[in-house]
């Protein structure tokens, strides 16, 4: 048999959550999420796996952050009225270092909105959803086996450092069907959290080591700030606390910045995408290199902590930087942030309910230079 | 017809939920798969499970494929006014349009190069209206043969539950011979 599979989005990464260990799901169904969930719910019983339909969100996400304390590798998954819902709990996951992973499978918002159409619309939300300082990673993907790879990769870096992930999908990719090359046990590397050494000196906040119940060590958790053995601080103790557990992500952002460069190293003009919005942006390099425009395409994996190294490299050397975006401009801002004046930064913003096309993206690229160029690279599309 | 298939090649599917369309689309990139190529399928639906707007495509290709929606169609199927309405249209010269006569009347065009075949109509005789998707892909891969005709007849049987295998394909061979007798009146 050939590993040539054709697979949806959500197929993929509910395989994925399988091949990287994931033992305890609970979620609550919700388009365009609910095939994840579907799919784990005649898997995961055959694998003797836990599979739990909870009552609501604040259910599920509570559930996950229990179970890993417990010992499981845990998911949930949702869609943007479901994760408003899990922020309170996103933020107890982060004070208690919880190791778990969202699934977000964005959909057009706020509220009900379009249950079956794409946006990239919760990408603020999913930085800064829960109240405070906290840590927390949030990656994307972009194509079905992306959303297999990073969905392991979710559960990697949940293990090492001990935060919540947020995994951000979107409709179209969560709906997708593409064939890709299935994975072998072993061809993508799991790893799962350091074990501490000495079972009775253990102290659960004292670094990224993983002791659930249960297993010889006593310890409190509590959503309080909380010193190494997990009872409650105050003053200095609880600022250095907020900073060692902010640091641990912010400290190793180089690690967690994955992200693909098309075309890049010659480039004059960057598209700097994220999601799904990286295949149009991908196709426009395509469009505007056919029109003699050295364009190029960093595609962020990694949007949280956001690796302002990455941006710099791009800024120095180009004029312009492009980012088109499945919502009214939200990783823009951190963009021109990180570009600090050095180039002309472009927003291009779509927002109903359907994929920014490649020629949009080019057409934004070149507006700027229209008058002198007079021609609109989306006629080369649409021939 | 032409002789050499477009390069990459994109088909959509048009027309109301519950028409199977989403499984015409799937059944078809899965037989492009099974011919070696790359595929994309991608889909659009609206809240409603039966008779909303619903369509599907497929960008089929030897190389990668990028952005993974049809810009303008190599080959467009209509399965009901709402949708001739809105994507008969979206098209170019050389775009084989496919209308299902049995729902879309002659009032209808298309700038495209349109067949007019009564899809609904021939499922209704091999059986049911169920099978018209099977039917709708004989007929579209007859016209344009977009994958060698045994690995679509086999993609078909590999998707439908196996007690619905001859009536679909029968469904899909009343679609060849619909197209077929079609290319020979107007040849």
């Amino acid at each position: 048999m050939s590993k040539k599979r054709l697979i949806q989005g959500n197929e993929a990464c509910a395989h994925a959550a399988l091949y990287a260990g994931c033992n305890f799901y609970a979620g609550y169904p919700i388009t365009p999420s609910s095939e994840v969930m579907e799919i784990l719910s005649y898997e995961m019983p055959k694998l003797g796996r836990t599979f739990i339909q909870m009552e609501d969100e604040i259910a599920s996400i509570s559930a996950i952050i229990g179970a890993a304390w417990g010992g499981a590798k845990t998911l949930t998954a949702t869609s943007g009225p479901g994760f408003s819902l899990m922020q309170e709990g996103i933020g107890y996951a982060s004070i208690t270092e919880t190791p778990c992973v969202i699934v977000n499978c964005q959909r057009w918002g706020p509220s009900t909105g379009q249950p079956t159409k794409g946006a990239q619309g919760d990408v603020m939300q999913s930085i800064w959803g829960t109240h405070g300082d906290h840590a927390i990673i949030v990656v994307t993907a972009s194509t079905v086996r992306d959303a297999f790879d990073m969905t392991v990769k979710s559960f990697n870096f949940a293990q090492q450092y001990r935060v919540p992930i947020v995994l951000l999908m979107d409709e179209v990719l969560a709906h997708m069907r593409e064939n890709i090359d299935w994975p072998e046990p072993g061809d993508i590397e799991v790893i799962d959290a350091k074990r501490p050494a000495d079972v009775k000196t253990y102290k659960p906040f004292a670094n990224d080591e993983f002791l659930p119940f249960g297993q010889g060590a006593r310890y409190h958790i509590t959503g309080l700030a909380h010193g190494a053995e997990g009872f409650a601080v105050s003053d200095e103790a609880a600022a250095r606390e907020l900073k060692r557990m902010v640091g641990k992500v912010q400290d190793h952002v180089r690690d967690l910045a994955l992200h693909d460069r098309y075309m890049l190293d010659d480039a004059e003009l960057a598209i700097i995408s994220y999601g799904i919005t990286s295949r149009p942006a991908q196709s426009a390099v395509d469009l505007l290199r056919a029109q003699g425009i050295r364009a190029g395409l960093l595609s962020l994996k990694t949007l949280w902590p956001f690796p302002d190294f990455l941006i710099d490299e791009v800024a120095e050397r180009v004029d312009t930087i492009v980012v088109p975006e499945l919502n009214m401009g939200q990783l823009v801002r951190e963009i021109g942030r990180a570009a600090n004046g050095r180039s002309q930064v472009i927003p291009v913003s779509r927002i109903d309910g359907h994929l920014l096309t490649p020629a949009q993206i080019a057409d934004a690229a070149v507006a700027p230079f229209a008058t002198s160029a007079g021609k609109t690279l989306g006629k080369v599309v649409r021939s | 017809m032409s002789n050499t298939l477009k390069d990459p090649i994109q088909i959509r599917f048009s027309g109301a939920g519950g028409q199977g369309l989403i499984t015409a689309g799937v059944i078809l990139a899965e037989a492009a798969m099974m011919d070696g190529r790359n595929v994309v399928q991608t889909q659009t639906y609206g809240p409603e499970a039966r008779l909303g707007s619903s369509r599907a495509e497929v960008i089929i290709s030897k190389g990668t494929i990028a952005y993974p929606e049809v810009t303008l169609p190599d080959v467009l199927l209509c399965m009901s006014t709402e949708a001739a309405k809105k994507y008969a249209g979206k098209c170019t010269p050389e775009t084989v349009v496919i209308f299902d006569s049995t729902n879309i009347g002659p009032e209808f065009t298309s700038p495209g190069r349109v067949f007019r075949l009564p899809i609904t109509e021939t499922a209704i005789k091999v059986g049911t209206k169920v099978v018209a998707n099977s039917v709708a892909l004989c007929v579209l891969n007859t016209l344009v043969p977009v994958v060698p005709r045994e690995t679509l007849a086999a993609a078909i049987a590999a998707r439908v539950p196996s007690k619905f295998r001859e009536l679909n394909q029968r469904a899909g061979e009343a679609g060849e011979q619909l197209a077929a007798g079609l290319m020979t009146t107007t040849a």
